[in-house]
């Protein structure tokens, strides 16, 4: 069996995808942890256009990589965290409970997912993950969480405004 | 042809680093970045069986699972700032107001 552009493709996308979220908790200081972030958003991006989800890599890329991140960064600057506040990361015993667990729950998922068998994807029509078709599903099947989600951003905007203020 | 299985296993590792950086690291904001690693992780997994099954429904969750990430970053680092304003720190394991001492 022969390699394909796909199989390089993902495998390009998906090892400095992994390495850049290993260094979010990698990074000691929050400015190379939040660059690290963005980069990984960026590879995850390749992975869905290889999916053919063309809208969501680029909503990906503008809301993620460029709205959410700022905001992160922006809150990083504003606190400007000195080497002594940020601290040393102590593994407590505690702390192995935890890596033990996620170590567990990676081995479930991963075993889960390999004795599933590869499963071959169906094909798909041109306008698969289009904006056109996404956009028509969004304002036809589910339009009422579509709108639903409005009032949401609402709400976290003047909850947001409410907390981080000082007196109201 | 990548089956489908290569991407479920990639976002289990993209869910397994953002759950272990929740669970060890102590900056609060640090937190808050790998939760949204493990949000994309959820995101992926519901593109790959939206290719799998050639159904366009996961994408319309992935949209508003992104929309719900934006508001829990905006309304998470207002919380951090409200946190750091009254306690001058940042560190989970040092806001423990609420826990039992």
């Amino acid at each position: 069996m022969g390699i394909t552009a796909e199989q390089v493709l993902f495998w390009m996308f998906a090892v400095p995808l992994i390495a850049s979220a290993a260094g979010v908790i990698a990074a000691r200081n929050p400015v190379y942890a939040a660059m690290s972030l963005v980069s990984a958003f960026f590879w995850l991006a390749g992975i869905y256009v290889l999916l053919t989800a063309h809208l969501l890599a680029f909503v990906q890329i503008i809301v993620y990589a460029g709205a959410i991140m700022v905001l992160f960064l922006f809150v990083v600057m504003l606190l400007s965290l000195t080497d002594a506040e940020l601290g040393l990361e102590k593994i407590t015993a505690l702390k192995w409970v935890g890596i033990t667990g996620t170590i567990g729950v990676l081995v479930l998922l991963v075993s889960a997912f390999v004795q599933s068998g590869p499963r071959a994807m169906k094909a798909v029509g041109e306008d698969f993950g289009t904006v056109r078709a996404v956009g028509r599903i969004l304002f036809t099947q589910y339009l009422l969480p579509f709108e639903a989600t409005s009032v949401l951003l609402l709400v976290a905007i003047v909850g947001a405004v409410v907390v981080a203020k000082e007196k109201i | 042809m990548v089956p489908v299985s290569n991407y479920l296993a990639l976002a289990a590792f993209l869910f397994a680093i953002g759950f272990a950086g929740v669970l060890v690291k102590k900056n609060a904001i640090i937190v808050f970045m790998c939760i949204e690693l493990m949000l994309n992780a959820a995101n992926l997994t519901f593109l790959a069986f939206a290719r799998q099954q050639g159904s366009m429904s996961g994408h319309a969750i992935a949209f508003f699972v992104i929309a719900v990430a934006a508001a829990e970053a905006a309304v998470g680092l207002a919380i951090v700032i409200a946190v750091y304003r009254s306690r001058g720190t940042v560190s989970v394991d040092e806001v423990e107001t609420l826990r039992d001492s």
